[in-house]
């Protein structure tokens, strides 16, 4: 544990109901994109978040932002709740919270300059304006690797490992506590890619950040985080220090998960046992009963297919919802 | 073995408003039947434009394209389009990046196969549709009798590009070429692509180009691997020369460069400083050497791709001498 808990997030669900009907609104089904899910992240850690597509971990970035409104649970940031704050309130808040998203085509604004991208938010929040604010941002620009004379530059000027320096330099500028990144270099080159990653991790030290790190490669994920969370439709099955996850992942999911990356290595790659998943993540708005993982579980039996596993502690801070850990 | 597909001095460059950009500049490589080669390299390197080449895609009014395809005996290059509509599809047939934009989402997923066969093969929609089902099936799609009365949005991600591999299979033809196969895809889904892509290979002897950005993937599947950086090929050898004995210093940063699950945690990634060269106006020497922390006064003159290891199937396209590099990697 690095330092305090940053984020504490407990209980948090999402549901997002599907309607139907022309003049009254009937709640027909819920996409139960999150369902029930708790962590804790410390300050000047990070939290790396895998899971594949669908499985809710956007939404969970959304909503403990509250940029998405939580059906229910708890989000404390810095032992203050957040989920019930009225914009207002939470304005003060979001200054301490940032976002870097995946597409830097589609989250910077085409219309306007570099500077105003990254200057607004010292703008908005009160914190510097004219030279004073000129003179920041380029500093920050200085810090991403970018130079003074692109304040002036349009978005579309830059190439997509540029235009996330721009994101990050636009995070930064308001010396936030906690930086989410949801997929931050899965649009960039692989070797665009280890730029954006070491600049991060080099912003973190410098600025004390605690991150929370989303990514399906599980490869990022292992190089930036001192803990890891796996999702499978909106819960989470496994969460661990980042070492011992990826050297025994208790849950078939996670291992299955791991079995699945290829290894730049022919050598090792012909030689490893593979676990291939068979089928389909099932929907979102009908999950299974029982643990969700079942239907393509090669270990699971009856208990799997009726009764939910809690997350349960295996070793320090190792926690796993599964009824038959690969334990030993 | 005689080669199957012989690319040489493929070069393809298209008018823009900004000027004539040059995707492709001589690019050369054979592929041997039952062999994968995959085509390795970052956004704006030319590998999709040498794999559109390859099936004629890229033949528009501004591109311009020079060299030769040779495949049977014939110059793909020089066919006229007529022609070349019966080799695409019955010899050599593609499967793209996107299985959601490659398939026509308001027609059901068996008509678009059977129209495909019926576009070849003189059979009834019965015939073409029944074996339309038998395609879905030997792709690993359950339930293929009802699926292929289904949409292109009633499938997942994974089962929609077993579709399109289906629809490259069904006149059994004798080169795959695969852009990015599995790049839209989640880890587990891409596995079970790789696996199905692999027995296809096998059984079928299949030739594939395979295009991916993913050492990873091209550990799995490959036999030889093509590096291409700028438009140009850069490295050329066997699966595991690549691995264990790469030659140019834009591969030892690829191989750097990426979080690896199967290595200790390095304290920093290797990072290629800077960005790819533009393809407008590239540079007239060695077009990495900008990048290259090895670049000395002789990159200023464009290298060769050549055998610099004194094996044949080993080319690299660097001035740096074998021991030097044995030394820098």
């Amino acid at each position: 544990m690095k330092g305090d808990p940053l984020l504490e997030v407990t209980d948090l669900v999402v549901h997002f109901p599907i309607k139907s009907g022309i003049i009254v609104d009937r709640e027909v089904a819920r996409v139960h994109a999150v369902d029930g899910v708790s962590f804790t992240l410390h300050e000047g850690e990070t939290l790396g978040l895998v899971g594949e597509s669908g499985c809710g971990k956007s939404t969970l970035c959304r909503a403990i932002l509250q940029l998405v409104a939580p059906t229910s649970g708890s989000v404390r940031f810095d032992g203050q709740e957040l989920v019930g704050l009225s914009r207002r309130d939470l304005r003060p808040l979001r200054r301490e919270m940032q976002m870097i998203f995946q597409d830097p085509f589609a989250s910077l604004n085409p219309r306007k300059r570099v500077g105003q991208i990254v200057g607004d938010p010292l703008e908005l929040h009160g914190l510097a304006s004219g030279a004073e604010l000129k003179r920041r941002v380029q500093e920050l620009l200085d810090r991403v690797g970018l130079q003074a004379e692109h304040y002036n530059r349009y978005p579309h000027e830059f190439s997509g490992g540029q235009r996330q320096r721009i994101g990050i330099a636009r995070a930064l500028a308001l010396q936030p506590k906690l930086i989410i990144a949801d997929e931050p270099v899965s649009a960039l080159d692989v070797s665009v890619q280890a730029q954006i990653i070491n600049l991060l991790e080099e912003v973190q030290e410098e600025f004390g950040l605690s991150y929370l790190f989303v990514a399906h490669d599980l490869g990022v994920v292992r190089h930036v985080s001192d803990r890891v969370a796996v999702m499978y439709l909106g819960k989470i099955v496994e969460n661990s220090d980042s070492d011992a996850l990826y050297e025994s992942p208790l849950h078939p999911y996670t291992n299955a998960l791991l079995s699945a990356v290829p290894i730049p290595d022919p050598r090792k790659n012909f030689a490893r046992e593979r676990i291939t998943l068979e089928g389909d993540v099932p929907s979102p708005i009908d999950p299974p009963p029982g643990c969700r993982f079942h239907t393509r579980c090669v270990w699971a039996t009856d208990v799997c297919r009726t009764e939910e596993p809690a997350l349960t502690a295996h070793d320090d801070g190792h926690v796993v919802a599964c009824h038959h850990p690969r334990t030993g | 073995m005689s080669p199957i597909l012989t690319v040489r001095d493929l070069q393809v460059s298209f008018r823009t408003d900004d000027g004539v950009v040059h995707a492709v500049d001589g690019v050369s490589f054979e592929v041997s039947p039952g062999e994968v080669v995959a085509v390795v390299g970052e956004s704006g390197s030319g590998k999709s434009v040498t794999a559109q080449t390859l099936i004629g895609l890229t033949r528009a009014p501004n591109s311009k394209i020079t060299g030769s395809v040779m495949f049977e005996g014939a110059d793909l290059i020089e066919l006229p389009d007529d022609q070349f509509r019966a080799v695409r599809g019955e010899h050599i047939a593609m499967v793209f990046q996107d299985p959601m934009t490659s398939l026509n989402p308001v027609y059901r997923v068996g008509d678009q196969i059977a129209e495909m066969i019926r576009a070849h093969r003189d059979v009834s929609k019965a015939e073409a549709l029944s074996r339309s089902v038998d395609l879905l099936r030997s792709v690993g799609i359950p339930n293929p009798e009802r699926r292929v009365r289904d949409y292109p949005h009633e499938f997942s991600g994974g089962m929609r590009q077993r579709v399109m591999i289906a629809m490259a299979l069904a006149l059994d033809p004798e080169v795959l070429i695969a852009d990015e196969p599995t790049t839209a895809l989640d880890v587990t889904i891409q596995a079970q692509i790789l696996r199905l892509l692999d027995n296809l290979n096998r059984d079928r002897n299949l030739s594939v180009v395979l295009i991916t950005h993913d050492l990873g993937v091209v550990a799995e599947l490959a036999d030889r691997v093509v590096v291409m950086y700028g438009g140009q090929i850069v490295e050329d050898a066997t699966l595991d020369e690549i691995f264990y004995n790469p030659q140019h210093p834009y591969t030892w940063g690829l191989l750097g460069s990426i979080a690896r699950l199967d290595e200790p945690r390095p304290e920093r990634l290797t990072q290629i400083v800077g960005q790819p060269p533009s393809l407008l106006n590239p540079p007239t020497g060695c077009r990495f050497a900008a990048r290259c922390k090895y670049a000395f006064d002789k990159c200023t003159q464009p290298p060769a791709l050549e055998a610099r290891l004194g094996d044949a199937t080993h080319l690299d396209r660097c001035w740096l001498t074998p021991a030097e590099k044995l030394e820098s990697r």
